[in-house]
């Protein structure tokens, strides 16, 4: 079996985005069994200064295709390019990261190539599949939430190939160990057409504050209950003492007491620290579908009846206004 | 004039699942469940307000689903759509994205030459984000997802603000184009007065007897639907034969109880709290 995983550049760090490491390790569990490759396939200006942590995460090869046309997002060209390679190397699975951009181009690539993709998958495996009394063989397996989360579903893909799967950034998780795993680029044989870039970038405003949830065990949330900006900024305080970084729910940031880019949930980011401290969060499901694979939850509220109480490890039913101060002299009391 | 297609979508309220829509087993009735105009399709329709309030141009919503849906087509005109269409056809039931996007792309075909197909970013009961780039992919469309503002449009070209995750892109494209949108880009207008008067008696043509539908036709209450011969699709194509993706397995979800460890809301259990993250997560030298 052979497995492409469409591997992405971080514009800001000039390194390969979280997911892609994550879905080069995870495509290499995938292929262990039959002993298959992992090819990873990129497109843009100029690889990412660590393409060697792709190989160390499980990728076996590299094809690439670089252009300085080709910097930013261009839809119709970057399918063109990934179409033409998918051809040639005839791959049983392709893995996009759920990413803005990912999820822009992998559904022009399967409709393109008549195929099936399943978006954000939770869980992926290879078992035979029995379809309609008849044996598909080895096929993948794509587990995602569906209806507002509310179900899983496990969807596959019978008689078309290759099978596609689109997966959130912190859903799979790295190797525990690094891979021992030689460098091998290999520079994409693919024409391109300057018709095919049909978006003219006018300009590009960096986010400023691009919190990066990937890289801290602590985080510390809060939700409509926190009540004010004045009481959320204890959460930063508390978060600050403990090393850790603040998250919140939609509701949070609804009513202003906190930034878009720390949301977490299933329209914001998926985060799996070590802790996650959730204050005033009721739990609802797309709030959970971001964060409950978090290895320790603790749950902060007022209503012992909140969703959050069914998936917490440690609780403290009580009022916030009181509580937070009281945390935050405990935590600084042996500064 | 610019033609513009929004592609909008029926969809249960998932946000809203109150105890009533739960059964016994913990599973959800969907059929309890209201329906409604999908969030993200009506930010799609506004922008297609918008650049008509801007510009000449004429604003078709067109929707694929059962009958009922035409519910979410007379929404659209009360906001000021010009014209809907509805697609129905049994032979259209359980399509993956792939499928419903054929059917999608054979209709902005049938309206014929369309300039912009506006459509929400997906859709809350899937949340997919894939049959507008896959329209695209079928009728030849350059393609801006993510949009979240909309700054300029000409006769000539449309430059919109895309929501990257690391950056905010302001792009500029040509015609034809088709756009996601985003909740972020504007806020839908309510229903204007005089649109309901006019539209509110507005059905598809099987739903008013061959005396009423004449008056229907004068006063414009007839609903174009469409199905799959009416717009030469293939019938491989559409539906669950010419969906790739089939669902193996559903499980519904139920919060599993942990093992909760109570700590009391006074200073004692809060100073237990602190300590216990202490040691368990701040390592002392
Ligand atoms: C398509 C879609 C996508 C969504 N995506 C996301 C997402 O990505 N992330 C997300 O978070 N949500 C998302 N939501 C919204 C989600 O459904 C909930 O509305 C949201 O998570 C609720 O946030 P909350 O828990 O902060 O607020 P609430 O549900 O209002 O909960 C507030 C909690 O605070 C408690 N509380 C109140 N006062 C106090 C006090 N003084 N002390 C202690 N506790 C107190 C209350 O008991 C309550 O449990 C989405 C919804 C939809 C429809």
């Amino acid at each position: 079996m052979q497995t492409i995983v469409y591997i992405e550049k971080n514009p800001i760090t000039n390194k390969s985005r979280f997911v892609s490491l994550e879905l080069a390790y995870k495509a290499y569990t995938l292929m262990q069994p039959s002993k298959g490759e992992v090819v990873g396939v990129f497109v843009g200006d100029s690889l990412p200064e660590d393409t060697d942590d792709l190989f160390k995460n499980g990728l076996d090869r590299l094809i690439y295709y670089t252009d300085d046309n080709l910097k930013n997002l261009q839809s119709i060209a970057y399918k063109n390019i990934i179409e033409q390679i998918i051809k040639s190397e005839e791959p049983d699975i392709v893995l996009f990261g759920a990413t803005h951009n990912g999820r822009d181009i992998a559904p022009l690539i399967a409709s393109s190539l008549r195929t099936g993709l399943t978006a954000d998958c939770t869980q992926l495996y290879i078992d035979d599949l029995i379809y309609r009394k008849e044996n598909k063989g080895q096929s993948l397996f794509q587990v995602r939430p569906a209806f507002g989360g509310n179900i899983l579903a496990t969807i596959v893909t019978p008689d078309n190939r290759p099978m596609m799967a689109s997966v959130r950034e912190g859903v799979m998780t790295l190797p525990e160990k690094k891979l021992n795993k030689p460098v091998k680029l290999e520079k994409a044989n693919v024409d391109f057409n300057k018709e095919w870039i049909k978006n003219d970038f006018l300009s590009i405003i960096p986010k400023i504050k691009h919190v990066n949830f990937d890289t801290s065990d602590i985080i510390v949330a809060g939700g409509a209950g926190v009540g004010s900006k004045e009481t959320f900024n204890l959460l930063h305080q508390i978060a600050k003492s403990l090393g850790g970084e603040v998250g919140s729910s939609r509701a949070a940031v609804d009513f202003g007491f906190s930034e878009k880019v720390r949301q977490i949930g299933q329209t914001g980011s998926i985060v799996r620290p070590k802790l996650y401290i959730a204050c005033g969060i009721s739990g609802q499901i797309q709030h959970r579908a971001g964060m409950e694979e978090s290895k320790k939850i603790i749950a902060i509220n007022n209503d012992k009846d909140a969703p959050i109480f069914g998936i917490a490890h440690k609780g403290i039913i009580g009022d916030l206004n009181e509580i937070l101060p009281v945390m935050l002299h405990y935590l600084r009391e042996e500064e | 004039m610019k033609k513009i297609v929004v592609l909008a979508k029926q969809v249960p309220d998932t946000a809203n699942i109150t105890g009533k829509a739960m059964k016994d087993d913990g599973t959800i009735n969907r059929a309890v469940l209201p329906a409604i105009f999908n969030p993200e399709d009506l930010n799609a329709l506004e922008m297609a307000l918008e650049i008509k309030d801007k510009i000449d141009a004429e604003v078709h919503v067109i929707t694929m689903g059962p009958p009922r849906a035409i519910d979410i087509l007379k929404h659209a005109l009360y906001m000021g759509a010009d014209k809907a269409a509805l697609i129905t056809d049994r032979k259209f039931a359980a399509a993956d994205t792939l499928a419903t996007s054929y059917s999608l792309s054979g209709a902005i075909e049938k309206i014929g030459d369309v300039d912009l197909v506006l459509a929400g970013r997906q859709a809350i009961d899937g949340d997919t984000a894939q049959v507008g780039p896959q329209v695209a992919d079928k009728i030849g469309f350059n393609q801006i997802t993510y949009v979240s503002k909309l700054q300029e449009i000409t006769d000539d070209y449309i430059i919109v603000q895309r929501d990257g995750e690391t950056q905010t892109e302001v792009i500029k494209s040509k015609f034809p184009v088709l756009l996601t949108v985003t909740d972020e880009a504007n806020n839908p207008r309510y229903s204007n007065c005089l649109n309901m008067l006019k539209f509110f008696k507005s059905n598809i043509p099987s739903a008013f007897s061959d005396d009423e539908r004449k008056i229907a036709e004068e006063n414009g209450w007839v609903i174009p639907s469409y199905d799959l011969e009416s717009l030469e699709l293939d019938a491989e194509k559409c539906g669950l034969n010419g969906s790739p993706t089939k669902v193996h397995k559903i499980k519904s979800i139920t919060l599993t109880g942990g093992n909760l460890e109570m700590y009391d809301n006074q200073h004692t259990g809060i100073h237990k709290l602190i300590d216990d993250i202490k040691k368990d997560y701040i390592e002392v030298d």
